[in-house]
Order: C-alpha cells, then structure tokens, then sequence
C-alpha cells in the first residue's frame, strides 16, 4: 500500500511509485530532506524548475499514537537559500499517511501565470486546472469545499505564494476546514507557487491505519504514551488552557521578551498580549471561541484555541506566542484585537506571521512604518495580497525589509528571521539560531525549556556553561520528533516523564518490527543533520554562515545587560560528530 | 521593607482579586530578615506543589532564596509553548 507521488507540473503527468529502497524507513523530516538532498542540485534556483518541493506525513502517521499526523514539507528555500523542512499540523498529514501515500515530490513547473490543482483519492491522482487562482487562504478553501465537500481536506497557498514572496507559508486545514495551520518557515509557499500548483485536494475516502507488525504491543506503547502526555503538566493542561502565548508573561519576566527591534527585553504592555488575557476574554466572550481545541486528529494536547471577537463570532485562531510577540512588543503594539486580527490576515494571504510580523518591527525600526502603529500596520499588510511594494517587501520577510529600509539591526540567521526569545538573556536557544542548518529558528532546538521553563533540566539562561550541549542534543532529538511526525510540543513529556520516550521507541518496533533502541533515535538525528549541513555547504552556506548578527554580540539588553558572548570557534563545537575541514 | 510579588496563570486564580497589571504587594515587618521565597509564597496562600518556577528580579531562584528590600518576585506553575 506504500508509494510515493510524482507530480510533474510540466508535463502534468502524476505517477505513483513503488518507494525506493534506500528511503525505507524513513518519514517527516528525515524524509523530506533525504530526498531533497538526493534530488535537488544545491546550487539551483529555489524558485525555478530544478527545485522540488516534497510533503511528507511522518513515521507514526495514520496509527493510534497520539499527535503524530503532521506533515513535513521539504525543498530549497528561497529565504535562506539552503534547504529547509517545515512542518504543519491539520488534516492532510493524516490524510496522507491514510492514502499510503509517503510523499509528494512536486517538481518541475507549469507555464507562468497557469495555476493547477492536484486532485488526490486513494486511486487516483490528476492535476487540473485550478478556479481558485487570485483567491486568499479562506475564500479559495470555501470555494473548493463546494466543489469537493468537506470529507476531504485542503492545500493551499495564498496570493502571497501567488506573488512568490519569500515568507509565503503554505496552509494545511485544520478539523473544522480553516486554512490556519501552517508550514510556515522559510517561504515554501513561494516554492509551490513557483510551480503553479494552487492546492492540493485530499480525499481520504477509502484510507485506513498503517498495518502494525504488533497489534497488541503497540496499542500498549500508545497507552503509555498518552499517559506520559496527560500527566504532564504542560501537555496535560498547561497549552489547552493558555495556548503557547502563556510564555508572554514568563519571558517578559525572565527579561527576554525582545521589545521595539531587540532593544530592551521587557514589554510595559506584556499583560494586554498575554496567554492568561486571551484565555480570559475567549471565556468570557464564549461563542465561536474555543479553549481547549487540537488542530489535527489524534490531538491530545490541543493548544490551539479560537479567539472570539466581542460578539462571539470567531476572529481568528489563537495567535501563538511568537506571533503575539513579533506583531506585538517587537513593533510595540499592546492591542490583542488587533493582533489577532493580524493572525488571521496572515493565515489568509498565506505568510508566515514570524518573517513577516519580524519584518514590521524592522520596518518601524527603519522609518518605513511609524513605530506602534496599529493602523499603519493594517494598510501594509493589507499590501501584501494586493501586491503594493511595501506589502511585497514585507511578505518577502525580515531580511529583505532590512535591506530596504537601511536598517542597522536586521535579526536573522542565514536569511531568516529570530523567533521570539533574545539570544542574550536565553543563550541556549541563541546557540540553535545560530547554527541549525534551518537559519534561525527556535523549534529546530528549543533550549527555553532548561534555559527558561525547568522542564528536561536547568541550565541558567544568561550563562555559556552547558548550552552548546543543551542546543546540540536538542537539535538532534527534534530531528527525531519531526521525522515520526509527532507534534513538537510533546517534547515537554519526552524531556520530563521517563517512560515518554521508550513508549515513542516501542511503537516504532512494533509498527515497523524494528529493534531501535533510544540509541538509534539519537543516530537517526544526527544523520538528517549531516545530510542538512551538507546540503547547505554544497549551496555554499558553510559554518561561516553560523552565528548571529554582531549586535547582539555589541550591545547588552536590558534588564540584565548581558551580550551574546559566543566565539565563532566555540560555536563550531555543535555539530562535533561531522567533520567540516 | 516593601516586596512586588507577581503571579502566573492558575496561581492567579488562588489569590482572590489578584489584578495583574498591579500585582501584590508583600510588607515585612521592621527588623524581620531571613523571609524566603517559599514563605513568601506560603503568606499569600500559594500551596508549594503548585510553584515550578521562581525568579527573583527575573532571576531563577530558589525556594529558598531570602528576598529582599525592593526585589520582584515572580511564581509560576509548569507553564511551556513554543
């Protein structure tokens, strides 16, 4: 029942393979960046024909495990210009995974200005003429919805992807059909839209559960499993109440929440954009607002809640902590309304709400949007799907924005823009901005948890002691995570409740008839970064690339007045199972 | 001696009428020295097994760690996202 797809956008020719060999094995991420090394030439254009973009559910995709139907997508970004795995929750993952189909690799592109959409059953698959092309996230979704019903669930890109932007996300739908899940790192959306291909439509009609080896054995692991999640307090409670904007408050504390361009790590107005105020007013607003609400099937720790506006009706999905930042303290702006409502236009125009709302807070910084500007902030974002220049500079992210508005502080690694924890006052996860072959990217290795929330350890933020290890074994670890498909918030159970990852390693065995041990999972991480790293010094990114911008180096940040204080050759041990000479 | 005490999430639901935008405030008496965190905590009601994380001054901190004139004290429970 295992195959891959090719699509062709040249030829539109779709055929189903038998899945080679040498990718037996692998899912999610280890799988996107397999084939992206093996068939992509580093050196090609990220938006031109040579490039692919592949999807991939992960290893525990259709199982019974918990959290484990999300999709990776793969190619070469045209943000960094290295390559690049996104990863999303919503439907299509599990979809996917039902059909036995173990990846797309979308290739080739189709005429400029033609826009096709792949229509995919369980025996079928064809690429047609889109009639959703010039639409948004939303409307296209509402309109294929007519046209294919709401059994099926939906890829699209928006005008964003349309445009070609470099922060262009692509949006996978959640349970309820809303485009708001995203792979929204590294313009991936940019890559589909550099084929022609508008959306994917999936018809899991017919599709069932992976075979499993042991029945029984795996249906114990799983048991275990949802147990680890349920009892911990993070995955248990903690992110189906408050969301991941709970961290708002605590980072704020911490003094690395970085306000106005990462000027000062402290936000005055941090209350009004927090975790705690979304959870209050989705209550006490009720209606169309969810606390408690998981984005994809098989979702135990459900984070992902619905922010009512005043009169019930839904607004937008929670924004995460890193939206909230970036649209809020980053560009000083304290109104939740008016960020959620930013949320939402980010889901719709298909952008990733990091790289873009990022890319406000340096416009502002660089007189190119008054500073805290809520209005002025609508009116170019709103530029960005009716294709203005600034909205076009701002949907190609922080870098390029940067670059136009001759700003001294532009915060990114290899092209993309830092996440929401200054790397002064959380050095751990500075490291991973540094150095993951990702460009800066907080998940790639999330050191928050020992640096900041004590959960697998402590290991004090503004201190060097420990964190090249901290960010090194994270790095690898969600490697792991992102290969099996499972959601990466289960790392808090995995780092604190013993049992955790035995249980993941236990239902890998029975459902392949595998015999890993932990061991194996720590291997299987540094192989997919071996082959990452590698494929970036073929595309000419070397560990040169691997540091940060040189004022965080130079200046302190308040309120600890603590610099970002690793050497270059300090931060060249990370990867010190492969050797770069 | 004048203590800013600051609460998280469900900690908040403990201490009725707890504003956020203001936070507490904790008086010691003159002369009283050697008050830790943890009794600190124990003052406004807040039960032990329900603190994960203290900062003191946006510190982490331990339970013990004697406060002093001036300092912020922040209580958390287990809170993570990403």
């Amino acid at each position: 029942m295992f195959r891959f797809l090719r699509v062709n956008m040249s030829t539109k020719k779709c055929s189903f393979e038998p899945v080679p060999e040498e990718y037996a094995g692998l899912g999610g991420r280890a799988l996107t960046s397999t084939i992206v090394a093996r068939e992509v030439n580093p050196i090609c254009t990220p938006l031109g024909p040579h490039n692919k973009l592949v999807f991939a559910p992960g290893l525990l995709g259709a199982t019974n495990s918990p959290n484990s139907n999300r999709i990776s997508v793969g190619c070469k970004s045209p943000l960094t210009e290295g390559i690049k795995e996104s990863n999303s929750g919503g439907q299509p993952g599990g979809h996917l995974a039902k059909l036995g189909i173990l990846a797309i690799i979308v290739e080739e592109m189709a005429a400029e200005g033609e826009w096709w959409q792949l229509e995919l059953s369980m025996n079928e698959a064809r690429l047609v003429p889109s009639n959703v092309g010039g639409l948004n996230n939303f409307d296209a979704v509402a309109k294929l919805v007519e046209q294919y019903g709401s059994n099926c669930s939906y890829v699209t890109i928006g005008r964003a992807g349309e445009f070609k932007l470099t922060a262009a996300s692509i949006a996978f739908t959640d349970r309820e059909l809303r485009p708001q899940r995203h792979a929204g790192r590294g313009g991936v959306g940019a890559v589909m839209g550099s084929k022609g291909l508008k959306a994917i439509i999936i018809d899991p009609t017919g599709g069932k559960n992976h075979p499993l080896v042991d029945e029984k054995a795996f249906k114990e692991a799983s048991k275990r499993f949802a147990r680890a999640l349920t009892s911990h307090p993070i995955t248990g409670k903690g992110l189906a109440e408050y969301g991941t904007a709970v961290l708002v408050n605590i980072l704020h504390e911490a003094g690395g929440l970085p306000t106005r361009n990462f000027t000062v790590g402290r936000f005055e107005g941090h209350e009004a954009v927090s975790g705690e105020r979304m959870n209050e007013l989705t209550k006490k607003r009720g209606g169309e607002g969810a606390v408690a609400h998981g984005c994809m099937s098989g979702c135990i720790i459900r984070c992902s809640g619905i922010f009512p506006d005043a009169a019930g009706k839904f607004k937008s999905k929670w924004p995460e902590y890193e939206t909230l930042w970036c649209f809020g303290p980053h560009s000083n702006i304290d109104d939740l309304e008016l960020i959620c409502t930013f949320d939402h236009m980010c889901d719709d125009i298909g952008v990733d709400t990091i790289d873009v709302g990022v890319a406000i807070g340096v416009a502002m910084a660089g007189g190119g949007i008054p500073l805290g500007d809520g209005e002025a902030v609508l009116e170019a974002m709103k530029g960005i799907s009716e294709g203005t220049p600034l909205g076009r500079v701002i949907g190609c992210g922080t870098a390029t924005t940067g670059r136009v508005f001759g700003v001294r502080r532009v915060p990114c690694v290899k092209g993309q823009s830092l996440p929401a924890y200054d790397p002064r006052a959380v050095k751990g996860v500075g490291v991973t901005y540094a150095t993951t072959p990702m460009g800066a990217d907080h998940t790639a290795g999330y050191a928050v948890t020992a640096n900041i929330l004590s959960c697998g350890g402590q290991v004090d933020p503004l201190k060097k002691d420990g964190q090249i290890e901290l960010s090194r074994n994270l790095q690898i670890a969600t490697a792991s995570v992102d290969s099996v498909g499972l959601c990466l918030f289960t790392a808090f159970a995995i780092l604190d409740v013993p049992d955790a990852l035995p249980a993941i390693v236990d239902m890998l065995n029975a459902k392949f008839g595998w015999k890993l041990t932990g061991d194996d999972v720590v291997t299987l991480g540094q192989r997919i970064l071996s082959t990452e790293i590698e494929f970036n010094r073929r595309a000419g990114i070397t560990e040169a690339a691997d540091h940060l911008p040189d004022f965080f180096t130079d200046e302190p940040v308040a309120p600890h007045n603590t610099t970002f204080d690793f050497t270059h050759e300090e931060l060249k041990t990370t990867f010190n199972w492969i050797d770069r000479k | 001696m004048s203590i800013e005490i600051r609460l998280s999430t469900t900690l908040r639901d403990i201490v009725p009428g707890y504003e956020p935008e203001k936070g507490l405030r904790a008086e010691l008496a003159p002369g009283e020295e050697n008050v830790s965190a943890a009794l600190l905590a124990a003052r406004i009601g807040i039960p032990d097994a329900q603190i994960k994380i203290i900062m003191v001054n946006g510190r982490q901190s331990k339970r013990e760690t004697v406060v002093r004139d001036g300092d912020r004290v922040a209580y958390f429970p287990a809170v993570g996202g990403g």
